[in-house]
């Protein structure tokens, strides 16, 4: 494998070239491009006439129209409801939470509604929605604009939780997102709007759900992560490489449901694992991955599977205190030279 | 918000009142079953009886077409019988059988029917109000002719749903009729002693949401409130409210007892049963004791039949738990 290759398949047209565009920028050719494909899909959202608080609706209004780009009260509760309901009677929403501290307000209609509705009405009814949630550090703006809560939603039967980590899978995991029949819960990363890199080329290269990426190859260590901390790992494993350590780094990009066989088949490979992430340590899914590394392959490993997550605490304000909320390159490659001791 | 003026001084349409009065006794001779199966023990969980308020779910679904849709609550077999569900299909979903409405994985709070536009109870106070909004705004949206209706109880008001969810429809502009069955009770709550100022009529007005208050009990000021408030909803004046006063004479559950009032306070609403006052309204204009008896008789053998059909039905097969859940990701079996 090569790095950047999907692990998983990439449907639709091999794309030949790529452009090279930012992250808010790739999810809003996707949304357009979606869009323009299908006329059931339409956003709605605080301010998103104007191009959304961190202008991945730019420009949308002026080509779709104020019904299909809606700008909403300040509603959470409404917007996911609304959403659930407009899902239900044959539209696919994308209903914009702003940032996922402000779905908090949405968590009836996202957990009790939209991801058991199918389910409870026996199939009667399909609830084809994302919700987008950015999520993850907002620098000095503190514990209320700053969570990663993608933990809680894979805990939720009948959701589906995506966190993509490079602008081509902003891209193409948003296609399929929208595409999908299930409730989607897709969470951006704050940090990576700006984050500028290579994406394919053609209207119609989605990149599959529950399939991870191998953003790094190696042959010491498994590292799992996602979202804001892929390139942080990429990062340790570039600098542990000049260490002689060969650290493998497998972005997850689905969280739920997640590509157990390529994390199990890199780790039976190097016999290690570390799944680190910016979300509190406690409960976090890195959790799940390990305890699942450990039921399946126990006889095989060189070390025990080791975790890497936030402190468990509110996000301060003060640059020196956030920083302690933080997982950086060389937090990862100590917890990786720990586990070749 | 005008009060409307009953039925009394139109036209009196003998047929369409004869069906409702049927309607009513069928919803009626259901919830009765439903609590003797709960009785029984055929029926598990909690059921929340729909008697004294037949009237509302009657009136209103009588000016809804097939493909209008409906959304309701936790207290919602009558409004799925009144959109026009089978008591067959009902009844099996309450006993948990394969072959009812929602496959037995609903039960009674998330009963539906989706072939005849009942896209779901819902277990969550107020829930409904959000969703209903949005299947409006889809309708609206696609340029659909058809609407929505969210009946909701008094103590939903209460909840922020009632606020962002007319607010909503009222900005949008959207195709729903709102129906609160103010049935005085919140549980074993009074909903008046924790409710501020002058209730929901006033709180949608404040909203631009037009409101309508009807005596719930009346099936023909019901039925000619929705008419008008419907008519105005497919013209294209966005949504309306419609309050319906009535008396909640069952208890909160089945198995509730409902201590907290005093017994000649629910004599008294008793005699102010709808499917009586439908009854004596029937009587005026020439139908005979036997028919209307007849009537009654007919609702409670069909009824009875379902009951009977569903106490005869298979459980789902347990695989089934595993299905409908999501297509990604979904559950797995374990093999034994
Ligand atoms: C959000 C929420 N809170 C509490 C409950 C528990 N509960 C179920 S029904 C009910 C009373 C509802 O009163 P009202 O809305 O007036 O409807 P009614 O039962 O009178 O039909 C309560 C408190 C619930 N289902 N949902």
């Amino acid at each position: 494998m090569t790095p950047d290759q999907s692990l998983g398949q990439t449907s639709g047209q091999t794309p030949e070239t790529t452009t090279e565009m930012t992250y808010g920028d790739a999810a809003r050719l996707a949304l357009a491009e979606e869009m323009r494909r299908d006329a059931r899909v339409w956003a709605l959202g605080e301010d998103v006439g104007r191009g959304g608080v961190f202008g991945q609706y730019a420009g949308l209004q002026a080509e779709f129209g104020a019904e299909r780009i809606a700008d909403s009260p300040i509603s959470e509760a409404a917007i996911m409801g609304v959403a659930v309901g407009a899902a239900m009677a044959g539209t696919r929403p994308v209903a914009e939470m702003r940032i996922s501290d402000f779905a908090l307000c949405a968590v009836d209609e996202l957990v009790n509604q939209a991801a058991k509705a199918r389910f409870m009405l026996g199939g009667q009814v399909r609830v084809p929605l994302v919700v987008r949630q950015p999520m993850g550090i907002w620098p000095a703006l503190a514990a209320q604009h700053s969570q990663s809560l993608e933990a809680w939603y894979t805990h939720v039967p009948g959701l589906v939780v995506v966190a993509p980590a490079t602008p081509a899978d902003n891209r193409g995991l948003l296609k399929s997102a929208i595409r999908s029949d299930d409730p989607v819960v897709y969470m951006e990363h704050k940090d990576l709007w700006k984050d500028t890199g290579p994406v394919p080329d053609g209207d119609d290269v989605l990149v599959p759900l529950g399939k991870a990426r191998l953003a790094r190859p190696g042959d010491d260590v498994t590292v799992v992560t996602w979202s804001g901390m892929v390139r942080t790992c990429v990062q340790a494993a570039d600098d542990l490489a000049g260490q002689r350590v060969s650290a493998e780094v497998i972005d997850l990009r689905t969280l739920w449901p997640w590509d157990q066989d390529a994390v199990l088949a890199s780790v039976e490979k190097t016999g290690r694992l570390l799944v680190a992430h910016e979300a509190v340590l406690a409960s976090g899914f890195g959790a799940e991955v390990a305890a699942t590394v450990s039921e399946r392959l126990f006889g095989r490993l060189k070390a025990p599977v080791r975790r890497l997550g936030g402190p468990r605490m509110p996000i301060p304000y003060s640059p020196p205190l956030e920083a302690q909320a933080r997982r950086t390159a060389a937090d990862v490659a100590r917890a990786v030279r720990g586990l070749m001791q | 918000m005008e009060p409307h003026a009953g039925g009394a001084q139109r036209n009196l349409d003998v047929e369409r009142l004869r069906r409702q009065y049927l309607d009513m006794a069928r919803i009626r001779a259901f919830e009765e079953a439903a609590a003797a199966a709960v009785a029984e023990g055929t029926v598990l969980g909690l059921i929340h009886p729909y008697i004294g308020q037949e009237a509302i779910a009657v009136g209103v679904c009588a000016n809804l077409t097939r493909d209008d849709l409906l959304l309701s609550t936790h207290r919602g077999h009558g409004h799925t019988l009144a959109k026009g569900a089978s008591p067959a299909g009902m009844m099996c979903e309450l006993l948990g059988r394969a072959n009812g409405v929602c496959g037995g994985k609903g039960g009674s709070m998330h009963i539906a029917d989706a072939s005849v536009g009942m896209l779901g109870a819902n277990g969550v106070v107020g829930a409904n109000i959000l969703i209903a909004t949005g299947a409006a705004q889809a309708i609206k949206m696609q340029g659909q002719d058809r609407i929505v209706s969210c009946f909701f109880g008094d103590g939903a008001v209460n909840r922020g749903p009632f606020l962002e969810g007319l607010n909503w429809a009222a900005v949008f502009r959207l195709p729903v009729l709102f129906v609160c069955e103010d049935n005085a009770f919140s549980a074993t709550t009074r909903t008046e002693a924790m409710t501020a100022g002058p209730g929901p009529a006033a709180r949608a007005e404040s909203l631009g949401v037009p409101a309508v208050a009807v005596d719930g009990n009346d099936v023909l000021a019901v039925d000619t409130a929705a008419r008008d408030l419907v008519a105005a909803i497919r013209a294209g004046g966005g949504p309306r409210l419609l309050v319906a006063r009535t008396y909640r004479l069952s208890g909160h559950v089945t198995i509730d007892p409902a201590a907290y009032r005093p017994d000649h306070e629910v004599q008294e609403r008793w005699a102010d049963d709808p499917i009586v006052r439908c009854a004596d309204l029937l009587r005026q204009a020439g139908l005979d004791d036997g028919t209307l008896a007849g009537d009654l008789d007919a609702a409670r053998d069909e009824i009875a039949a379902a009951y009977r059909f569903a106490k005869d039905s298979p459980w789902p097969d347990p695989r089934e738990a595993f299905t409908d859940v999501q297509d990604a990701g979904g559950p797995v079996m374990e093999e034994a």
